[in-house]
């Protein structure tokens, strides 16, 4: 089951490997299932209020940072002073049926697609449960088995700025690992896992929790931590969008490494050990060391 | 085989997006997946007071912390109590009002808001979150809601206080009423508000009486309060789902988030 041992038997570019854990594949279908509806519901209820402060409270007679609205016409994105025309996207877009909405976000976007403040709710609690108690049995199961200290955790040689470097240069150049190389998460992948997996998840579960009255009377340091309700539900969009970001990279990162590969190891746990292009020179020299000890 | 794990995996993808986008919608509207969805009410109910004390309060906030407008929101208005006309009780500055407590008490109470203004009260500065997301800092004096259950004497097959008020909402104009259990109803910041920052509660925000419930969002803070129900369930109470918006628009009867 454990990489290193795949990692032993020397597979060849082509072999069909052992590449992902059961716990990992779970987890991986259930968290984006549950993230894309937490998302989507999201912005249902933040179309309820498309406006956000900093601070304890805020509402409409207040100054809001960040707001979605209209004004004849047009719909706009509003930051500090900063205006910029969305009409057809945000604050003034058609429904499916022809008709114009001044919503926020508009209905492909949002679950459910209609307006529904109630319905946004029912989608985006009973997710966020499956969100939370899965993602905690992924953490437990993932320190248990090891996989977060052996597959993510960087060494020292891996976070030096040279190496880091390197592993931005070949991405850049659209160059991925190949052989048994492509088995083990490059430094930016391990990265970009860890601030997800320990930093952005978690922050946007407490984020949401200071939302909740009940939650803040039960742990009243949730309010201090983030600076009162309304800067952590701030704060709760800014880290959803930054998981939305995170989302479209990985996509596309899958896309660029060969989709049916990278999908079916993420379904069935096997990857076919990409092979070599003919003019590839070592991706990462150290590697070949490792390989070689 | 990869062919059809290919076809098998576009299927998947096309069933996935479709129920994603056109399934959620429909599905939002079946009470099946309704019923499934709102099962989480309850694990969010228990969780979030099993980890919160019993008698727990929520943050009280300073005079500085005022939000310089306290946004109203829901009724602005009620309509008419029983015959008397609001607008009419509104302008005699309710010296004719009556809190009616009832149902499962033993001594059923009739309180003009000088009986209220007489008795004990509390007096908070509190954050009300509302269900579409916004917050504001009012200051809130009132007489606490368990020293008029003591005096009325809840019987103890009582389960819930129903708040009724004087309010109407929506095209057929139902009004508006509200309900919580036991646990909110002795908790020592639930209030029957008369006061707000300072002065009696404006029309706007619910006079004469505005039911403070400080761990739960604001559509649970009844507005124009007119009679306290002791009761042993919800089900016979207008719709049954324990509140207006709980009848008529599907939220949580438990708002603690």
């Amino acid at each position: 089951m454990a990489i290193e041992e795949d990692m032993a038997a020397e597979p060849q570019p082509g072999a069909l490997v052992k590449r992902h854990r059961i716990s990992t594949r779970l987890w991986h279908w259930t968290n984006a299932i549950a993230i894309i509806v937490l998302l989507m519901s999201g912005l249902s209820i933040f179309n309820a209020h498309p406006r956000l402060y900093w601070g304890s409270y805020g509402a409409n007679p207040d100054t809001p940072w960040l707001q979605i609205s209209n004004e004849g016409n047009r719909g706009y994105l509003q930051i500090g002073e900063t205006q910029i025309t969305t009409t057809g996207v945000l604050g003034r877009w058609r429904e499916p049926d022809g008709d114009i909405s001044t919503r926020a976000f508009p209905h492909w976007a949002t679950i459910p697609g209609y307006y529904s403040l109630a319905a946004g709710r029912l989608w985006h609690f009973f997710f966020a449960w499956i969100f939370v108690l899965s993602g905690l049995a992924y953490w437990a199961w993932s320190f248990g088995n090891r996989h977060i200290q052996r597959d993510l955790k960087p060494s020292r040689k891996e976070l030096s700025p040279k190496h880091i470097w390197n592993d931005i240069a070949s991405h850049a150049r659209l160059r991925f690992p190949t052989g048994a190389a492509a088995l083990k998460y490059n430094i930016l992948q391990k990265l970009s896992y860890l601030i997800v997996l320990f930093v952005l998840l978690p922050l946007i579960v407490l984020t949401g929790l200071t939302m909740s009255p009940m939650m803040d009377t039960a742990w009243p340091w949730l309010l201090d931590l983030f600076g009162g309700r309304q800067s952590a539900r701030s704060i709760h969009f800014i880290v959803a969008f930054l998981i939305v970001l995170f989302i479209v990279v990985h996509l596309a990162m899958v896309v660029l490494a060969g989709p049916f590969n990278e999908v079916r190891s993420m379904i069935t746990g096997k990857f076919r050990l990409p092979k070599a292009r003919g003019d590839a020179r070592p991706l990462r020299p150290e590697f070949a060391e490792e390989q070689a000890q | 085989m990869s062919k059809l794990i290919t076809t098998r995996r576009k299927l998947i993808a096309g069933i996935g997006s479709s129920v994603l986008l056109a399934g959620c919608d429909s599905w939002s509207r079946s009470d099946r997946v309704k019923n499934i969805l709102a099962s989480a009410e309850g694990l969010t109910m228990r969780a979030q007071r099993l980890v919160t004390d019993r008698n727990a309060l929520a943050r009280e906030y300073t005079m500085a912390d005022l939000s310089p407008s306290f946004r109203a929101n829901g009724s602005r208005t009620a309509d008419s109590v029983e015959g008397s006309e609001y607008q009419a009780m509104l302008a005699n500055g309710f010296a004719d009002f009556r809190l009616r407590v009832d149902g499962l008490v033993s001594r059923p109470l009739s309180l003009s808001l000088a009986d209220l203004r007489a008795m004990p009260s509390r007096t908070q500065i509190t954050r009300h979150d509302c269900v579409e997301g916004w917050s504001a800092i009012g200051q809130w004096k009132g007489t606490p809601l368990s020293r008029v259950l003591d005096l009325a004497g809840l019987r103890d097959n009582a389960n819930y206080i129903v708040f009724h008020c004087a309010d109407t909402l929506g095209r057929q104009n139902r009004p508006y009423y509200e309900s919580i259990d036991l646990i909110d109803a002795f908790h020592p910041q639930t209030i029957l508000a008369y006061d707000m920052n300072g002065a009696a509660v404006p029309e706007r925000h619910g006079a004469p009486i505005r039911a403070r419930v400080e761990r739960q969002l604001g559509y649970k803070h009844a507005k124009f309060v007119m009679r306290l129900e002791a009761v042993a369930s919800l089900d016979g109470i207008y719709g049954g789902k324990g509140g207006y918006w709980e009848d008529v628009g599907d939220y949580a009867w438990y708002a603690g988030i």
